[in-house]
């Protein structure tokens, strides 16, 4: 296998206009440099700020390899920690949460720190009188992740210690986390009901590939969708369905749905799918909470924000928003051949019961690790990862709606089917990988 | 099957290893759900707090008819399962009801792979005119949070 360390030519040229080559997905040595450039120059989603509501609440969580906590500050702000003690490198917490209390205090020796990283005591103190620790990086106290950004309760870091700025680098898709705020009469989400976690033996760009992949539906989830179809045969189509049928069914539409149902790709490898409508525009309507959104946001802007049921919104390289369910899924590598896959729920402050349900019932039903629909899914990324091993050709086409009028064009929209939304992540991929890499080479 | 319904839970795993799902799931009442909660023991009600799975009639039917497809792509090749149980205990019991709890180790194997898990199972039993039936089975897996593969079959 080729060498990519040293040779960012090498790994341009893994990213054709119309095609990739299979090592993006077999390689661990892509995958190595991936966590240290891409997932470091880009903008990743850590978590909500609803996970730690009190000063001194934390989330533990790894990003690109790295242990991270996200704490509550005295001030109410959110600031972000790397785990690891100042001293000799002890996790300075192992539970994936909880309260720390007014300072941090690692297991090991006893060092503490205030909730912001700065040191705060050592034991036998007298020890270190005429030594250089107060100087050097052990004595100043936990790390910090300085390019942390808190938008709308959702929380991103860059690691890098350049590069684009969090506007920047989303732009226009941030009306995707809007729409689902927005969607709170109160302006206020909090995540509830837990998180399904989900192993799935492929490469995360695969599982990223496929939330903008509309071609597969009709063959992927045939098993699924005929079962449902067949049990719900004989009801009119005006029939109120049970929640379950009302999100299961719509995975059966045909190609032409998913064709004009539209995307939006945007610059950095993000894009809108279902700009027109999408699997989740026919949820029954609630006259009250739809009054509510009145009440809060004014007829016109209600109706925006209501009307608008993208299938996904991805925030490239991490996150995917479902707005209408009020779900977002997030991508978490942890090998070239392994991605963890979280599924979160949220409540919407003012709006009834029901949505949250939908909320869960959508992610349990199809991204939880007993889902009806996902076995298929994650079977066939499974399935992709194997068979990319074999010979003849290394190559994976995205060819659909190939068109050169795309190239160097930032925000374009398109038909719902056209593998553009792909091809995008791939140009991005690209950008990320080697920023910073072309310099140091 | 004998009338004492500490014998139901091996009956009703032997079912599902032997696949025989629409016996299976004849032994669920109308109302009777299948809940996975994704707390395990600790969770109170399948409302507050996702689950694995919380699923009524309708929706294990589909899942049982869903793996009668031949385009149930994930079921090639097909999974098995294996139930090993502790003996049934039975936690309460009135006139025509009854808890039962039986520990239970689960092994899912599918081509290469095998999964484990561990935990408790919950029968919630009615009596009914032709024997006990199911209107609650409650997994209460060991560390059901945890980042799990693709379970395809019932725990
Ligand atoms: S490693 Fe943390 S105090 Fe020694
Ligand atoms: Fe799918």
């Amino acid at each position: 296998m080729t060498s990519y360390r040293h040779h960012p030519d090498r790994i341009a040229a893994l990213v054709q206009d119309d095609r990739v080559h299979r090592d993006l997905y077999l390689s661990e040595e892509i995958f190595a440099l991936e966590q240290e450039h891409l997932f470091a120059n880009t903008w990743v989603y850590l978590g909500h700020a609803s996970q730690v509501p009190e000063p001194g609440d934390f989330v533990a969580q790894e990003i690109a390899g790295r242990p991270l906590l996200m704490v509550r500050q005295p001030d109410g702000a959110v600031h972000v920690l790397y785990n690891r003690c100042a001293h000799k490198g002890t996790q300075l917490v192992t539970d994936e949460c909880g309260n720390t209390g007014r300072f941090f205090r690692c297991p090991y020796h006893a060092w503490t720190y205030k909730l912001d990283g700065a040191p705060l005591g050592v034991p036998l103190k007298n020890g270190y009188e005429g030594t250089q620790l107060k100087a050097c990086e052990s004595g100043q106290g936990l790390s910090v992740v300085r390019h942390v950004k808190v938008y709308r309760d959702f929380v991103f870091v860059r690691l890098a210690g350049t590069g684009p700025s969090f506007e920047d680098y989303f732009g226009e898709v941030l009306g995707a986390i809007d729409n689902m705020v927005d969607r709170s009469p109160e302006d206020k989400l909090t995540v509830g009901g837990g998180v399904l976690r989900n192993i799935v033996h492929c490469n995360w760009k695969m599982y990223l590939e496929n939330i903008n992949d509309t071609v597969h539906p009709m063959s992927t989830h045939e098993s699924a969708t005929k079962a449902a179809e067949a049990l719900w045969e004989g009801h009119a189509p005006s029939d109120p369905k049970p929640m379950a049928m009302e999100q299961i069914l719509p995975f059966g539409s045909g190609y032409e749905f998913f064709d004009k149902m539209g995307g939006r790709v945007f610059a950095n490898g993000h894009s809108v799918l279902g700009v027109n409508f999408s699997i989740h525009s026919n949820y029954a309507q609630l006259p009250e909470y739809e009054a509510a959104m009145r009440a809060a946001h004014g007829e016109e802007r209600a109706t925006e924000i209501l009307q608008r049921s993208p299938q996904n919104s991805v925030f490239y390289p991490s996150l995917s928003v479902k707005g209408s369910p009020q779900a977002i899924r997030v991508i978490r590598p942890l090998a070239a051949n392994r991605t963890l896959v979280e599924a979160w729920s949220f409540r919407a402050a003012g709006a009834p019961a029901l949505l949250f349900e939908r909320a869960l019932s959508y992610n349990r039903l199809v991204f939880s690790p007993m889902s009806v629909v996902a076995h298929d899914d994650v079977h066939l990324f499974e399935s992709i990862q194997q068979g990319l091993r074999a010979g003849g050709n290394e190559w994976v086409s995205l060819h659909r709606n190939f068109d050169v009028a795309e190239l160097g064009q930032s925000t374009l929209t398109t038909n719902g089917t056209n593998e553009l939304l792909m091809r995008n992540q791939f140009r991005a991929w690209a950008k990320s990988m080697l920023a910073g890499m072309e310099a140091a080479a | 099957m004998s009338s004492d319904p500490r014998d139901f839970a091996a009956h009703e795993a032997a079912l599902l290893d032997e696949r025989r799902f629409d016996d299976w799931l004849a032994l669920f009442t109308e109302d009777g759900h299948y809940w996975v909660p994704l707390l395990g023991a600790a969770q109170a009600d399948p409302f507050s707090h996702n689950s694995l799975a919380y699923e009524d009639r309708l929706l294990l039917q589909l899942r049982v008819d869903r793996l009668k497809s031949p385009r149930a792509h994930s079921q090639h090749p097909p999974s098995h399962s294996q139930h090993v149980l502790q003996p049934s205990r039975i936690e309460e019991e009135t006139n025509d009801a009854v808890h039962l709890r039986t520990p239970f180790l689960y092994i899912e194997a599918r081509g290469e792979s095998q999964i484990l898990l561990t935990g408790t199972a919950r029968h919630h039993l009615v009596r009914t005119p032709t024997g006990w039936a199911i209107r609650q089975k409650r997994i209460d897996l060991l560390n059901a949070a945890r980042a799990l593969p693709a379970i395809q079959l019932f725990i």
